[in-house]
């Protein structure tokens, strides 16, 4: 017998009672999920920069230090130009080490954890962009904030052979004691900007 | 044998490395409970989780089957493993099949329940642990003391030391952030070097027949991105119905497990990259059998947060290596003796059986209640010492007899205070090897009771 059909088979044989699915539950509602927001991100070590209007986002960009001063900026944003990097030319996605900013769109942010959902599409050609950067900006309309992760979750939607991932903040560790160190192995700071 | 006990006294015998470790865990037990706190509807959270858990379990053979399938339509190749041997085996022709001599891993206990490193070691791969904590135990050549925490036992002096010799930093530097740094330029040259990334699996779920991976440090998403190929590893117990129920169980994990409100990032895999290959290997290695044991099916709920290690009174001043078993503290003494009762069954004695770990869990799992039915089982099996036996048969007699217990009573006030010391805590009696009895009282309850005009 095949692995596959004795591990069912025992499954099968010590079938516990059935048991059902709970009823969906009552969830948290900010009085200000933006605040709410801003307040969570920070704690796990990202800013927040409130614009305007998408007309704000190449001024908004411009006080962000990492972006002034990046050599290589990959841009995700419709519109947005890159900067000494042509995501597209790139074959192999090891070359993407030495970029020094990526700019991507998240589709929605969450309040309660400061999380932001990266669909695989927003990622461009290659998924590793968004770890292998040394600084993170991810651009979230204000109007996307929703309060919660059931929330989050209900508007997904799941395509065949998809990605997408919730980011909180920059890569970080406490595996040292404890100490909280930011930027382990992915971007060494997240910068959400809502326009 | 050498069991709890015997490996926590080296532990124990550091007053002051005990005291330590004990606040390190606290400290995140206190993170914990703020964030808990945080939460209106924890409760209703947990009740939930466990819910989910219990109802896949009762159906967890259909829901693989589905997960199988829509994760095949997703271009995933799955694999069932029924034991650790056909894991590391599986895991080891794919690799190489594809030329692969070094490999990048994010944290997988289920890679070290299966001790797959040395095998793939043996066989010539480079195997690269890419967690910051779990790199610098495989520096060491140990195994992780912690669950989340790998190297939660180490102080900073001593990573600086190790980092010293293997990668090359300042003698004596032991600031935690340089010596990330440092591990982070070493692991980044190692992330640019393999051709394969294996990572675990915190949730597979059999409605997208896609896997869910949690990180803090983004080492699995590297490890997953850059190589074109990808090997996820689970237990077949990782597996939750909907997407939807990602929700709930994304909500307790992190608040549990560190102390956040959610992981650094929570990355969901529903297919290989393009011109990529993903595989998935699914493992059974005893799990079947858990299914099959009413009084412990419900440890099959775990969600490897550490939350029991973090508030167990035991775990926090013995350490993770006293367990001698991948998953230590309240969790891993109910796996370990169910995989083999003789060698783990000291474990479900580890414990005060003060049920902190069960009022943590975020799928409520009645671990200390586990525990305890496990002593029982443990007896049965004549697997716990004699002397032990013997102490409790004796006991369970007189217990059981009012007579005999009061008449036992006042003979042991009237006896022990005129025994010798060296009676009294004789090597007989480990329980007194750093305890002291209270001094007898010279009467019992009962006679006071009597005294009391009624």
């Amino acid at each position: 017998m095949s692995s596959r059909n004795a591990i069912l088979e025992a499954l099968r044989q010590n079938v516990p009672p059935p048991a059902s699915l709970p009823a969906p539950i009552t969830t948290i509602r900010y009085a200000d999920p933006i605040k709410q927001f801003e307040e969570t991100l920070i704690g796990a070590g990202g800013a927040l920069v409130r614009g305007s209007g998408a007309q704000d986002l190449a001024c908004e960009l411009s006080k962000i230090e990492v972006y002034a001063s990046a050599a290589k900026i990959a841009s995700l944003v419709p519109g947005l130009p890159s900067r000494d990097v042509d995501l597209n030319a790139i074959q192999d996605p090891h070359e993407l080490e030495g970029i020094d900013v990526a700019v991507i769109p998240g589709k929605f942010g969450v309040a309660e954890n400061a999380a932001v959902w990266i669909p695989g599409e927003a990622l461009g050609p290659h998924r590793a962009i968004f770890v292998i950067v040394q600084h993170l900006i991810l651009v979230v309309p204000d109007s996307e904030i929703v309060h919660n992760l059931q929330q989050a979750y209900e508007r997904l939607e799941w395509k065949p052979n998809s990605f997408g991932t919730f980011i909180s903040g920059p890569s970080k560790t406490a595996d040292i004691e404890q100490s909280l160190v930011i930027g382990a192995h992915g971007a060494r700071s997240c910068t959400v900007i809502l326009l | 044998m050498t069991g709890h006990p015997e490996q926590a006294a080296a532990f124990v015998a550091n007053e002051d490395r005990t005291h330590w470790h004990d606040q390190s865990l606290w400290f995140v037990r206190s993170k914990r409970d703020r964030q808990a706190s945080s939460i209106p509807e924890w409760e209703a959270l947990r009740e939930a989780a466990s819910a989910i858990k219990t109802h896949t379990l009762s159906r967890l053979a259909d829901y693989l089957e589905e997960f199988e399938r829509n994760a095949t339509a997703n271009g995933i190749q799955v694999h069932w493993a029924r034991d650790a041997a056909e894991h590391n085996a599986i895991v080891h022709q794919i690799l190489s099949s594809h030329g692969v001599t070094k490999l990048v891993k994010s944290k997988s206990m289920l890679t070290e329940e299966c001790h797959l490193n040395p095998y793939l070691e043996a066989r010539g791969i480079e195997v690269i642990d890419t967690d910051l904590g779990e790199r610098i135990v495989q520096l060491r050549k140990e195994p992780p003391s912690h669950i989340v925490m790998p190297a939660i036992h180490l102080k900073r002096q001593e990573i600086g030391d190790l980092f010293h010799i293997e990668l090359g930093t300042e003698k004596g530097a032991s600031d935690p952030k340089y010596l990330t740094e440092a591990a982070r330029i070493h692991l980044r040259g190692k992330f640019m070097g393999a051709q394969a990334g294996l990572t675990g699996v915190n949730f597979a779920v059999a409605e997208t027949g896609g896997v869910v991976v949690c990180t803090n440090e983004g080492n699995a998403d590297m490890g997953a991105s850059l190589p074109s190929l990808h090997i996820a590893c689970m237990g077949i117990e990782k597996l939750i119905p909907r997407a939807a129920d990602l929700a709930i169980f994304l909500r307790l994990l992190a608040r549990s497990g560190t102390g956040q409100p959610i992981t650094g990032y929570t990355s969901h895999f529903n297919g290989p990259l393009r011109g990529g290959e993903m595989h998935v290997v699914m493992v059974d290695n005893g799990r079947s059998r858990i299914l099959g044991q009413e009084t412990f099916r419900r440890s099959l709920g775990c969600i490897r947060c550490g939350a029991c290690m973090n508030t167990c009174p035991v775990y926090r001043r013995s350490g993770g290596y006293s367990y001698g078993y991948t998953v230590p503290g309240p969790i891993g003494s109910i796996l370990a003796p169910q995989r083999d009762p003789e060698k783990y069954g000291s474990l479900p004695f580890a414990s005060s059986l003060c049920g902190s770990c069960t009022d943590v869990c975020p799928v409520k799992i009645d671990l200390h209640h586990q525990l305890l039915a496990f002593r029982k089982v443990l007896v049965d099996l004549k697997v716990v010492p004699l002397a032990k036996r013997l102490s409790m048969a004796v006991t369970g007699f007189i217990l059981a007899r009012p007579a005999l217990y009061r008449m036992g009573g006042g003979l042991m006030r009237a006896i022990v205070p005129r025994l010798p010391r060296g009676l009294v805590y004789g090597r007989w009696n480990p329980w007194g090897i750093q305890r002291e009895l209270p001094p007898m009282p010279k009467q019992s309850f009962r006679d006071l009771i009597d005294k009391e005009p009624s």
